[in-house]
């Protein structure tokens, strides 16, 4: 007679936490923080192909730690309901919150429905027309959702990243000290003896959500203008399309929006933010 | 619905999850509808020494009437391509509106843009769906250009591919025209292309042909002077899609205009 155990609900939800929350502890850090031009997101990833960091919309990206086909599939499922959502009523109508309400909806059912939860911990960012205006939400394996100050990290030993994050980030950054700074909070940890890592370019996949654009904002930042910005050299907003060899096009610029039959007005226009001229361009090169 | 495996195609994905999103799947009750909406007409494009240049007039007629001076037909699909298109308005903005979301799907899914040829076939595949509605008197033709980031020889990156109500695609040499004046437009044409046009005199070009079919073709809207409405050109490079500016435009439809007074004829 086969023998049935009984295991208690709060059991149950405490092994699968466990077992996400080691998952996730596993892999390699991801930090995202909002700067005076936009959304910054560093991720230490050893692969160039395979993102941690995705466009979904124009201005909402996505970055995830954990395991990749699990964030993958979530990754392609955000872009699939933002196309759907931009298509059937319009391009402005696509949020990060609604996004950031269905990763929690799925990533909440698949936790408490299936036998093995997702180990992963997203990230979803919508950039806003000032800092201040930028929306960073945290989903976590369990569905829960919080949205979060400016700045967040993902992943291994998080909280001691956060630490590193949260005594120097301000808000009106450049983006050469955000870079910096990020790099820093995820070499703070994981070092021999707690001192601190250098994490190479090649290993960090670098992006951003430019503020100050129209259309599509999502931008990698990769090769010599990563390099660059890693150095200290002031660099560009706009910097790096670099890799000669990627099949990505070059940013629209500023004045040219990705455009769309549906959108026709937003052409010809000033991008729709309360701060009138933007900042000072000064890494902004025209 | 959103976490099916599935394809990188939009279309595809749409056709399982949301298949009213999709024109040509609709069901239409029985008879012509051709005079009950909107059509636009003549769009013309030419292959320049670095790219492609595409120019629409601005006309939307229904019936014998002027139903829009200032349509506009000839759109960005994505980085490097256009399309213009002839027909039925309201549909074609529909499927103009669907193409650049699938091309923008498929680059963020796969992380790399589709070739310029699987950007033709996504097309014809969509002009194919609306083959019924098409019979209907409802159809809608699209012209398509673009920068061919493949090519080796960049004098030949610039490609034009036309399509009919049945699909295609079919890649045209140099020039192409669609629409009920593009029978004059392609004469027009036909005398003054030649292969390595810079994108000025290709610009002029496309232009004067738009002019010779308004001039001949009642459904074709010439330059509006008095209210300032003139043709949408648009080009294709290596640094992208690009709209001629407004007052560039006017500034080519007025030499084009002041040219005719001397000669009618072009």
């Amino acid at each position: 007679m086969a023998m049935q155990f009984y295991a208690s609900p709060e059991q149950i939800m405490r092994d699968r936490s466990e077992l996400a929350r080691k998952g996730i502890a596993r892999g390699r850090s991801a930090v995202t923080l909002s700067y005076e031009g936009g959304v910054l997101f560093v991720a230490e990833n050893l692969s160039s192909a395979l993102h941690k960091v995705s466009e979904i919309y124009d201005r909402i990206a996505f970055a995830a730690v954990g395991r990749y086909n699990e964030f993958e599939n979530l990754r392609r499922a955000g872009v699939r309901m933002a196309d759907t959502i931009g298509l059937s009523f319009d391009r402005r109508d696509v949020t990060g919150r609604a996004l950031a309400n269905a990763y929690a909806q799925t990533l909440g059912a698949i936790f408490t429905e299936q036998s093995k939860p997702f180990e992963v911990e997203i990230c979803v960012a919508e950039v806003g027309s000032t800092p201040e205006a930028d929306e960073l939400y945290r989903i976590t394996y369990d569905g829960s959702v919080n949205d979060e100050p400016g700045r967040m990290a993902m992943g291994g030993q998080a909280e001691a990243v956060t630490g590193a994050l949260r005594e120097e980030h301000r808000l009106d950054m450049s983006l050469n000290d955000a870079v910096r700074l990020a790099v820093r909070a995820l070499g703070s940890v994981g070092g021999e003896g707690g001192a601190p890592r250098t994490i190479a370019a090649s290993q960090l996949e670098v992006a951003i959500l430019d503020r100050r654009r129209v259309g599509r904002t999502f931008r990698r930042i990769t090769g010599a203008a990563l390099v660059t910005l890693l150095n200290g050299a002031p660099a560009t907003a706009d910097g790096g399309e670099a890799a000669p060899a990627d099949p990505k096009p070059p940013a629209p610029g500023p004045d040219k929006p990705a455009e769309s039959a549906g959108s026709a007005d937003l052409e010809g226009k000033e991008k729709p933010t309360g701060g009138g001229k933007s900042g000072n361009g000064k890494d902004k090169p025209k | 619905m959103f976490l099916n495996v599935g394809t990188s195609s939009f279309t595809q994905f749409l056709s399982t999850a949301a298949p009213d999103l999709l024109p040509g799947r609709r069901p239409l009750p029985p008879g012509s509808a051709s005079a009950l909406a909107p059509h636009a007409t003549t769009i013309v494009a030419l292959t320049t020494a670095d790219g492609v240049v595409m120019a629409g007039d601005r006309r939307g007629t229904m019936g014998n009437l002027i139903s829009s001076r200032d349509i506009r037909k000839v759109h960005p699909a994505d980085e490097y391509s256009l399309v213009g298109f002839a027909g039925t308005a309201g549909i074609a903005l529909e499927m103009v509106r669907l193409f650049q979301v699938e091309l923008e799907h498929y680059e963020k899914i796969e992380g790399a843009m589709l070739s310029l040829d699987g950007k033709a076939n996504r097309l014809a595949a969509m002009i194919r769906g609306n083959l019924g509605a098409a019979m209907q008197g409802l159809a809608v033709i699209p012209l398509f250009a673009g920068f061919d980031l493949a090519a080796t020889d960049p004098a030949r990156a610039g490609r034009i591919f036309s399509f009919d109500v049945a699909g295609g695609p079919y890649e045209e040499t140099g020039y192409d025209g669609i629409g009920s004046g593009s029978l004059f437009a392609k004469a027009a044409l036909k005398k003054r292309y030649r292969p390595g046009l810079s994108a000025d005199e290709a610009i002029r070009i496309a232009v004067e042909a738009l002019y010779d079919a308004a001039d001949d073709d009642s459904a074709t809207g010439g330059p509006d002077l008095s209210r300032r409405i003139y043709p949408v050109v648009m080009t294709a490079t290596a640094e992208g899609t690009n709209r001629l500016p407004d007052a560039e435009a006017a500034a080519v439809a007025e030499a084009v205009v002041a040219a005719r007074m001397e000669n009618p004829g072009g």
